[in-house]
């Protein structure tokens, strides 16, 4: 079987799809991670926008009012990180886990005691995200399946990633943020607000995460299920351990996971069971990982005597 | 990203502990309030559910890998260490016993201490590999445990499925273990289980408090650069403890299948979510082993009262699960549990 056989327009389509959530949450993922705040609570902030989104379609009937509902519930959410690992000095990892556990508990409560169902909740009330179609390109192969037929937030995630990577590397604000990130200290004696910049960055993290749960939930379908972000949020944060914090080498991760979540997605279509193939975007996240850190090693005995403690 | 590790040493100071619970209990009320039902009959319902006597041996039960699960994760946490992979850990212990079981040519009590062994050195081995991988090629452990739990879980989901499927059942599901493999009975679903389990947590307490082994380990969990000054060997200390924690987790699966399930079950060992309260219980307790046994049998009370609470008000027993998240929450924000001594 050649390659360009099993690597269709259509295939390439669901992979810029699949990669969007987790590019969202990556992006929210470097922002923290530039600021200080360790941000591993990806995971359940995708779950509650995703749920949020239902709802708000549900409730509103309409696409836009889910997508604002995903975002304005994840960043109350992301109140709990903001104020609780700045403010008030809690340690961020214990914080995370308990954010992804309340997110997974929370849901799964409301699911039931709104809707009256447990699993997955679908109905056609749901109104899921329109895909944007280029009438201009539709028809021509390979590029009309890549950029036409992608939703809104497709698009915005992709606009996001370049914005972000503008504001932090070419901007006051961003250049601040760095700072407030590598010595708060000394941005603090330059005038720096450093609590302001982290409590500000980590809840608008928590905006872009809960627009990727808006596109998990309303995007390819409109249903929420249970832990539906199935350790996205988790390939999040390998993605953002990857890029070192920089917007565009964590992008270019989650295009790594895109393609194997596709390639997974395409091996079980050749017959391979679905209980193996949903392995592989997590043996090529451990791989990756494995590979990026065995290059550092050189510099590892210098690392460890530096930075994060 | 390698040294992100939680600092638990310092207990939670003591009135710390009762308040989070009681801000749970009253957001969960509250919750319960907003949708509609009765916060006092749901509670009355947990009380009575985990404490009535008659469903004591429930709660026990329950309780035998809540707190099998609450060691695994309090063992690396007294270090510093964090093991998010115990998912992937029980599961491995539990495929691991139901083969032993079924294919190994033991007479019966040895059967069943051979197919424990096997449980327990395959989890170790499978956790020590995120110990590996992080001193070795420095793959921060706290993502690598989670990680290695899906290729764990689908490929016992594939075997279960396919190859070593029972036919006989629709089910994604080995054969029964025989009859020689499972573990005694005490009393009604209570098993020798619970003795094994008791011992393993005396071992614990006994480590922790009694041994070089088990001071030098807390000495890391204080400051990891100082004992390593002081002459403790970081890297082979973490693949010891991940090890253990492993094996913990390892008999936890093989507890739950020769003692309660009689066979593999896809699925069966991670819905009840052992895994994260247990994490949840240590954390509770800053890793300290007797506090963390304590908060797992109290984990393990809330979560047998939860079924009592879904049975007479059909409120949900997933509120069960939000209660221990927000006290978690509460305690590490306003208390800094495991907040880092610098």
């Amino acid at each position: 079987m050649s390659l360009m056989s099993f690597i269709t327009p259509s295939l390439v389509n669901s992979a810029v799809q699949s990669i969007t959530p987790i590019l969202l949450a990556a992006l929210a993922g470097t922002l923290c991670g530039r600021v200080g705040v360790f941000n591993m609570a990806m995971e359940g902030q995708l779950l509650v926008g995703a749920f949020a989104a239902v709802v708000g379609s549900y409730a509103t009937g309409s696409a836009l009012g889910g997508v604002l509902f995903a975002i304005v519930f994840t960043v109350l959410f992301s109140l709990i990180l903001a104020y609780g690992a700045t403010v008030f000095k809690g340690d961020a990892v214990v914080i995370c886990i308990g954010m992804n556990l309340l997110a997974s508990g929370l849901t799964a409560y409301l699911l039931r005691q709104m809707f009256g169902v447990s699993g997955t909740f679908s109905d056609p009330a749901i109104v899921g995200l329109s895909k944007i179609r280029i009438d201009a390109i539709n028809t021509i192969p390979w590029i009309g399946w890549i950029f036409s037929r992608q939703t809104v937030i497709t698009w915005l995630a992709w606009i996001l990633t370049a914005a972000v990577t503008i504001m932090m590397f070419r901007t006051p604000v961003g250049l601040r943020m760095r700072g407030v990130g590598e010595d708060a200290s000394a941005a603090g004696t330059m005038g720096v607000d450093v609590l302001r910049y982290r409590v500000l960055t980590v809840l608008f993290a928590g905006g872009l995460t809960g627009l990727g749960g808006a596109q998990l939930s309303l995007g390819t379908v409109s249903i929420f299920s249970e832990d539906m972000s199935a350790g996205r949020g988790w390939i999040a944060v390998v993605a953002v351990m990857l890029g070192r914090n920089h917007p565009l080498w964590a992008a270019l991760a989650c295009v790594l996971f895109g393609v194997a979540d596709a390639l997974s997605v395409r091996l079980q279509s050749q017959g391979l069971p679905n209980q193996l193939t949903d392995v592989v975007p997590y043996v090529v996240t451990l791989l990756a990982l494995a590979l990026s850190h065995r290059k550092r090693l050189k510099r590892r005995a210098a690392e460890t005597l530096t930075a994060h403690a | 990203m390698s040294e992100q590790s939680v600092r638990a040493s310092r207990l939670p100071r003591i009135p710390a502990v009762p308040l989070a619970i009681g801000i749970g209990i009253l957001i969960g009320g509250l919750l319960v309030l907003a949708s509609g039902g009765d916060p006092v009959a749901a509670y009355r319902a947990i009380l009575v559910g985990a404490l009535a006597p008659s469903n004591w041996p429930n709660t026990l039960n329950w309780a035998v890998p809540l707190v099998g699960m609450t060691l695994v994760a309090a063992l690396p946490l007294r270090g510093g260490m964090v093991n998010l992979g115990g998912d992937g850990q029980l599961v491995i212990g539990g495929l691991v016993a139901a083969l032993a079981a079924l294919y190994l040519p033991l007479p019966g009590p040895l059967l069943i201490a051979a197919a424990i062994l096997c449980a327990m050195i395959a989890s170790g081995l499978y956790a020590s590999l995120a110990a590996w991988g992080e001193t070795r090629f420095g793959i921060p452990m706290l993502i690598s445990t989670l990680l290695l739990s899906y290729p764990a879980i689908g490929i016992a989901s594939y075997l279960v499925g396919f190859p070593l499927r029972d036919l006989t059942t629709g089910l994604a599901q080995t054969r029964m273990i025989p009859e020689a493999a499972r573990l005694p009975v005490i009393a009604g679903p209570l098993n020798i289980g619970l003795i094994l389990m008791v011992v393993v947590a005396a071992a614990v307490v006994f480590f922790d408090r009694r041994t070089v082994a088990g001071y030098e380990l807390r000495m890391r969990g204080q400051n990891a650069k100082f004992a390593g000054y002081g002459g403790v060997r970081l890297a082979s200390q973490q693949v010891r403890v991940m090890f253990a924690s492993g094996a913990i987790a390892g008999l936890v699966g093989a507890i739950l299948v020769l003692g309660s399930l009689y066979r593999y079950q896809d699925g069966a060992l991670l819905t009840p979510g052992y895994t994260w309260s247990g994490l949840m219980a240590a954390l509770l307790a800053g890793g300290a082993p007797l506090g963390a046994i304590a908060a797992g049998l109290f984990f393990a009370g809330l979560q047998t009262g939860g079924f009592a609470m879904q049975r007479e008000t059909e409120i949900p027993r997933v509120l069960t699960m939000v209660l221990q998240a927000v006290i978690i929450l509460f305690l590490a924000i306003r208390h800094g549990v495991g907040r880092k001594s610098s």
